[in-house]
């Protein structure tokens, strides 16, 4: 008799893993994805000191686990508009707009951020852990299209470069015009000597930055990230993780896939209403979403602040102040640029009140947090 | 890493004091290492009841939340409120930051516990895997 042995699926490393380790980044499995969550203090890294960088100047970020799916041909902005509940028929060339993908029932597939690179060109940029199921779901619901569908995801190493002074650091690197490139816009130019690379003018921080995208090349990844921290070195840059990753994109109230969009919630719940035009006559979802809009939603994502001691945690039960569960956290964290300890819970409509009290329950004890206005931050207008 | 000789360490990385009948307890430096920024500190009130080997409250990071377990059985005479308002202290200096004290049920327990040179050896085999 033999015993049988299970594997499990190997760990995905990006290109630029062997770089985290050496730093000393103290790495986590995210979705299958060995990454760094946060780096040592002696590089600056720590997730509270992290995340006050980003705020206040600038952070990088490796986030190459992230998937990309291209579409080009004649048909390609009728496969988008089919699969995407934005409207892209809005985007000039260069433009991109957030998203999402939406299965029949108007529940969320993925989100996505929409560009279009060119007349007929399209690109998608993915969740880490939806890569696969992403790609497949695009190509199977655009095969009556005229349109090429491609997942590059392993095509590219894709940087975030984050903060006030990101436009700084990376103008220092690119013989683009970043000034000329708009938020949510795009450009492409040499960019540590490499040619033709796509920078974006997005991110996950709730700040203003942009995302590159590079060969997948280890050796020219680990040059480009080293490069970058050089250039950095006078704005105070720093190595970023999933640590702080969460706790930035969180205080801005931005989603994340599992936690505040699902398979199981819609887009009328999430409150992700202005990113999903109703007008566009026809896309995966229009009529559920329709049909659920008259009903009217019996949850919605609401903002809470722990008002006594205690930090509200991902998945924590919500209790009125009779102590009746009513619903739950969704992502709950301190929030290192606010000093406080906030929260996104699925509520009923009604207690998405301001000022509200309600009672979050943290082993075992109901502990009270308010109803707050949402995002938690905004970052402060440019003069 | 060197561990201070003058106290005696648990497999959950916290260190126990002796000082005549009571007891100074505290979290390791490889513990705050292992935890990242420190957030939220729960501990006991006065009075309670500690059993060797229990929890008896939690350390937060910014991403988990990690339990705290007594290292000998008795009673907490003191508390470090200093930790509330600035948890980073047990960043700072692990070794040097206090949580609690305690009279000890049965200063016998202590020999349960580890060595400095032991404890050392502990997180090195720890790391190894």
């Amino acid at each position: 008799m033999c015993a049988v042995e299970v594997t499990a699926a190997a760990v995905r490393k990006t290109a630029l893993n062997a770089v985290h380790r050496q730093m000393g980044a103290k790495m986590v499995d995210f979705n299958g994805w060995d990454m760094p969550v946060e780096y040592p203090a002696s590089v600056g890294g720590g997730i509270i000191n992290e995340h006050m960088v980003v705020r206040t100047g600038v952070g990088i970020f490796d986030v190459s686990h992230m998937g990309d799916i291209h579409l080009a041909g004649p048909q390609a902005l009728a496969a988008v508009q089919h699969v995407s509940m934005n409207d892209a028929s809005r985007l000039a060339i260069g433009q991109a707009q957030y998203s999402a993908l939406l299965y029949p029932q108007g529940t969320f597939v993925d989100d996505v951020i929409v560009h279009r690179l060119g007349k007929d060109e399209y690109f998608l940029v993915i969740n880490a852990g939806t890569r696969e199921k992403d790609f497949n779901w695009v190509r199977d619901n655009t095969r009556q299209f005229d349109c090429a569908v491609d997942n590059l995801s392993d095509a590219f190493t894709q940087i975030a470069i984050q903060g006030p002074k990101a436009v700084d650091l990376l103008q220092k690197l690119t013989d683009a015009e970043l000034a000329a490139v708009k938020f949510y816009w795009v450009t492409r130019g040499s960019v540590c000597g490499l040619e033709n690379i796509l920078i974006a003018r997005t991110g996950y921080t709730a700040e203003d930055g942009f995302e590159i995208y590079i060969p997948a090349d280890n050796e020219i990844s680990a040059r480009v990230w080293n490069e970058i921290l050089s250039a950095g070195k006078e704005f105070g840059v720093v190595p970023c993780g999933l640590g702080s990753r969460n706790t930035l994109r969180l205080e801005g109230k931005l989603p994340l896939y599992g936690h505040e969009i699902s398979d199981t919630i819609n887009v009328w719940e999430a409150g992700l209403d202005r990113f999903c035009k109703m007008e566009k006559p026809e896309f995966v979802g229009r009529e559920a979403l329709d049909k659920a809009k008259s009903e009217g939603v019996q949850r919605t994502l609401i903002g809470l602040e722990m008002v006594d001691r205690g930090i509200a945690r991902d998945g924590y039960k919500v209790m009125n102040d009779a102590g009746r569960e009513v619903g739950y956290v969704t992502s709950g964290s301190p929030a290192p640029f606010l000093k406080k300890n906030i929260a996104l819970a699925y509520l009923p409509p009604e207690f998405g009140e301001i000022g509200r009290t309600v009672k979050v329950e943290i082993r075992g004890q109901g502990v009270t947090a308010k109803v707050v206005p949402t995002p938690f931050y905004k970052r402060p207008k440019k003069v | 890493m060197n561990y201070p000789a003058d106290r005696k360490y648990t497999k959950q990385h916290e260190w126990l004091k002796v000082v005549g009948q009571q007891a100074v307890v505290g979290i390791t430096d490889h513990a705050q290492e292992e935890l990242g920024d420190i957030v939220f500190v729960e501990l006991p009130k006065v009075g309670a009841e500690l059993s060797a080997g229990n929890t008896f409250g939690s350390v937060e990071s910014v991403k988990a939340v990690s339990d705290l377990y007594a290292p000998a059985s008795g009673t907490v005479t003191e508390v470090n409120e200093e930790l509330a308002t600035s948890p980073e202290k047990l960043n700072k200096d692990a070794h040097g930051s206090w949580m609690l004290k305690m009279k000890l049920k049965d200063p016998g327990e202590i020999g349960d516990l580890m060595s400095a040179a032991a404890y050392d050896q502990f997180v090195t085999e720890e790391a190894a895997h």
